[in-house]
């Protein structure tokens, strides 16, 4: 097969556009006589809208249009599509593609300007005289839950949107033999997605074919067109959704919002394209977060740290609307029991209405928080108990010859849940080797004489990636030789069009730079789902495969035939195909390709099918589990609650590596996302107002280069026998562990003062307190 | 909001002139004016500097500055970054390529701009000093490691070309 491109560091074929200024974002995109769109949004929380005047608005000159939801043709005055039905939900309460009477959350899109440019159409937002009467609001998910609390929706006087169990083993009977019962609480919060490219739609509606084109910053061309197909009532083949470049997306972008739905039906009532473009303010109130969470747990276990069972209950904040099924409540209990051999759980969680923006899964979606209250609990029972918290990991991990591992509970599909290979010891000594975990108590002391107090955090995880069913993938030999692939999925930075090519390159005998790739496109042949959930790379990858490897195999039966040789004798070099020690006998692709298409009186070769290409799906019905341990070293100083992180090492497993220069910056990536998390994002509301207390990257805290560690990645490679090239998914596995490895870390550091940290993000001030409150306590 | 401003200025080497309000950010007139569309937009508060280019040769935020304040000005964009090298790329550009400095591309223009800047002040940075110069750029995919080794190989490679 020639030079091995699959597994090779190559540089990617996106950096190119991506450094020199060309790459081509939504906004990017020019049409001549595109409007732009400006939306007004809820300045309140909660309340009745009395009257949405418009006519001000409608007479500045350069406004094209106005719009409230009256204003749009009765068959659009409904809610949006659900994207994930589910029995489960008690309030399947979607969006009105503009607020209906009643507004829910700061930040709900009320009505739509369209202008000649966003300035005026701003301008138009100003001039919209809007008399709402306010309704009380409740933000915090645990009062939402109690009697008597504020309705979030006045459709239903419940705030409980879902109640979800998930369930196996004896757990009664865990209980009654444990050694140990430990019971902890637990606060979590995850913030806002902040990609640096903020969302953002164009359209354009094709009257003589009735044909709508829709750009969008997406993660789910696929999805998006599915539901605008949904809610318009027309034919999907009369929409075509493209994903050009994405400026980041990490969750939220995958779901489908009520401006691509105005936008849409903006441009077929005005015959002319239209845009919007979320600007950062917007984004803080109009885009999906995925904020808190509070867990009680209790963990039965041996005298020897062997977990027998773990019962938690959690209350999830979901936000005013369902607008994605129940899939982030879903992630955040599925992953029990993690890594562990533990054979019984009972986790209950409740999901409840907010008037805060609807939360939907970012990066890992609820899997960095089912980590977490696993990892605290491990490092609980080594607390208590005095037992290493790595050697209660060895206990507990299910071990490399239990592979493939059935932990007891079953996918909602039915399918039994089983992880399919690994060897989760060895990342764990690998992380501890590379940190230096056996002298870390002699830097412990070395550090404690110069008053710094330093912490080692440890933390494992497995993730559920690769989900199913299917990415697909068409391969096609142009006739030039060139080889194409298209695939629906699409890229918000991952480097997709990389690994595409290095798979593809491989059975032709090319480099990367010679393999066209176009993503992100539902008019291409193969269907998609969505690059969400760390499952691009081990869907798409292996339909890539099959397909290749099917055009190959045609190529060379094509060839044989020619050159009246055995396609065993045949090899492709450099896009040629020859026979095998025979120089200079040999055939082109591009004219094997040519002998495939349609030409006149013509008959194609007998044996063979129209066409060099294939379109392929590798289909699944299970993820593949990508697993590590994530090390850390930090630094508290315990008079100003800052928190320096020192060190960070990475041991991981994501299957086989299609390029390690990318796995590695995913891992990277997705690690400051969970330092993020654990020390500096949160998304503050007035509980009362129900206003959003930042609103800008000043106030919101995104990690920064000075506040960042080294970052170092091992790698360990166990091929997953789920799909035929091993792939797991790599894009959330920094994260994951990341938010439980640094607070593992920090309470370390304190452990001279018995803190117990069981919350994040942990904010200088918040860490202080804790400080005191323990002193305060040994004082009395 | 009628009332246009004439201006005239130099960008990437070539002379721009228009009448533009006098909200119209810099920002916005290099992306919808110009065409330069390389120029992203990440925060439209200064916060983020993915909109960073130069005026008179200095790093600057083109979404808190109006077009109307860069009249006379020679501003250079990252579709210009590599003109005056005789390269296809600068070396900025070309270790950013070498050491993943960026994945969804979004900040890389502004990151770009900035450093390129900097090297010009600050031929020989530490690795503290090219942290400290982006904690005024946010990027949310790469964690910034890539980008600080690409920094610290573009300042070696402007050195080598110096000397």
């Amino acid at each position: 097969m020639g030079v091995k491109n699959l597994g090779a560091a190559v540089h990617r074929i996106e950096d190119a556009r991506l450094i020199t200024g060309h790459g081509r974002y939504v906004d990017d995109i020019k049409i001549p006589g595109t409007l732009s769109a400006a939306f007004l949004r809820s300045p309140e929380a909660h309340a009745k809208i009395k009257s949405i005047d418009l006519s001000f608005a409608r007479q500045i000159p350069g406004v094209v249009a106005a719009y409230s939801l009256a204003d749009l043709d009765p068959s659009l005055q409904k809610r949006m599509v659900q994207a994930y039905p589910n029995p489960a939900i008690k309030t399947d309460i979607t969006p009105y593609p503009l607020a209906k009477d009643e507004v829910c959350f700061v930040g709900e899109p009320i009505a739509v300007v369209i202008a000649e440019d966003r300035y005026i159409a701003e301008d138009g937002v100003q001039a919209i005289q809007l008399d709402l009467d306010s309704l009380d609001c409740v933000i915090d998910a645990r009062e939402a839950l109690k009697p008597g609390a504020p309705q979030v929706q006045s459709s239903f006087e419940s705030n409980l949107s879902a109640s979800l169990n998930w369930k196996f083993g004896d757990v009664d009977q865990a209980f009654a033999s444990a050694d140990h019962v430990f019971k902890e609480s637990y606060f979590q919060h995850r913030g806002a997605p902040h990609f640096m490219e903020c969302r953002g739609v164009l359209a354009q509606f094709d009257s003589a074919v009735q044909r709508l084109t829709l750009w969008s910053s997406t993660q789910s061309p696929f999805l998006v067109r599915r539901y605008l197909a949904a809610f318009l009532e027309r034919e999907e083949s009369s929409i075509r959704v493209i994903a050009p470049d994405v400026g980041g997306g990490f969750g939220p972008k995958a779901v489908h919002y009520a401006e691509e739905l105005v936008v849409a039906i903006a441009t077929e009532k005005l015959k002319r394209p239209v845009k919007w473009i979320e600007d950062r303010r917007e984004n803080f109130v109009g885009t999906n977060q995925q904020r808190d969470q509070w867990w009680n747990v209790e963990v039965a276990c041996k005298a020897n740290g062997k977990i027998l069972g773990i019962r938690a209950e959690c209350i999830h904040d979901n936000g005013a609307y369902v607008p994605y099924g129940l899939l982030l409540p879903n992630t955040s209990i599925v992953p029990f029991p993690g890594p562990y051999s533990i054979g019984a759980i009972d986790v209950k969680l409740h999901s409840a209405l907010t008037n805060a923006v609807p939360t939907t899964p970012i990066r890992g979606a609820g899997r960095p928080n089912a980590i977490f209250v696993l990892e605290r609990s491990i490092d609980t029972i080594a607390r208590e108990l005095n037992l290493d918290r790595a050697e209660v990991r060895r206990t507990n991990f299910v071990r490399k010859d239990q592979f493939p591992y059935e932990t007891g509970a079953k996918l909602p599909s039915g399918v039994s849940i089983q992880y399919d290979s690994g060897d989760y010891h060895k990342t764990l000594e690998m992380a501890l080797q590379a940190s230096k975990a056996e002298e870390f108590e002699v830097r412990r002391k070395k550090a404690a004489q110069t008053g710094k107090w330093l912490g080692l955090g440890i933390a494992s995880y497995n993730e559920d990636s690769g989900l199913p069913p299917y990415e697909g993938a068409t391969v096609k030999i142009l006739p030039t030789g060139r080889v194409l692939v298209e695939v629906g999925s699409c890229a918000q930075g991952q480097g997709l069009e990389t690994i595409v090519a290095q798979i593809a390159a491989d059975y032709f005998g090319v480099q990367t730079h010679d393999v066209l790739v176009r993503t992100g496109d539902t008019d291409f042949a193969a269907l998609a789902l969505s690059t969400v959930g760390s499952r691009v790379a081990a869907t798409v990858g292996p339909s890539v495969h099959l397909a290749a490897q099917q055009v190959r195999e045609k190529a060379l039966k094509l060839a044989a035939k020619d050159f009246e040789a055995s396609v065993n004798d045949l090899e492709i070099v450099e896009g040629r195909v020859g026979i095998k020690g025979v120089p200079g006998k040999s055939v082109g692709l591009g004219d094997l390709s040519r002998r495939l298409v349609a030409n006149v009186n013509l008959p194609v070769p007998s044996g063979f099918s129209p066409g060099l290409e294939a379109t392929a799906y590798h289909t699944t019905e299970r993820p593949v589990y990508a697993n590590g341990t994530n090390a850390c070293e930090v630094e508290v100083d315990i008079e100003s609650g800052e928190v320096r992180l020192l060190n960070y090492w990475v041991a991981h497993d994501c299957g086989t590596i299609i390029n390690p220069r990318l796995v590695d910056g995913q891992i990277i990536g997705g690690v400051v996302h969970g330092i993020g998390n654990a020390l500096f994002e949160h998304m503050k509301y007035d509980r009362k107002s129900g206003q959003p207390l930042c609103n800008n990257l000043g106030e919101y805290l995104l990690p920064l280069a000075t506040e960042m560690p080294q970052i170092h990645c091992e790698h360990m490679e166990s091929p997953s026998p789920v799909n035929p090239l091993g792939i797991k998914g790599a894009g959330e596995g920094g994260t994951i562990p990341g938010i439980a490895c640094i607070i593992s870390g920090i309470e370390d550091a304190l452990r001279p003062l018995r803190i117990k940290i069981n919350e994040y993000p942990l904010s200088p001030e918040r860490l202080l307190e804790l400080i005191d409150e323990k002193r305060q306590q040994r004082a009395s | 909001m009628s009332t246009k401003h004439s201006i005239a200025l130099t960008i990437n080497g070539q002379r721009y002139s228009g009448d533009v309000e006098a909200r119209l950010t810099l920002a916005d007139f290099l992306r919808h004016h110009c065409d330069l569309t390389g120029t992203h937009v990440g925060c439209e508060h200064g916060v983020c500097g993915a909109c960073t280019v130069h005026v008179d040769g200095r790093a600057a935020r083109s979404c808190t500055m109006y077009a109307v304040q860069a009249d006379g000005s020679e501003i250079k964009t990252v579709e210009g970054l590599a003109s005056d090298e005789g390269n296809s790329l600068h070396p900025v550009q070309e270790a950013f390529r070498e050491f993943n400095g960026l994945q969804c591309g979004f900040c890389t223009p502004g990151m770009q701009m900035t450093i390129a800047a900097y090297l010009e002040e600050n031929p020989n940075p530490s690795e503290q000093e090219i942290r400290e110069l982006i904690s005024g750029n946010i990027c949310r995919c790469t964690g910034y490691q890539g980008i600080v080794k690409a920094g610290l190989r573009a300042a070696e490679r402007l050195r080598e070309e110096q000397s």
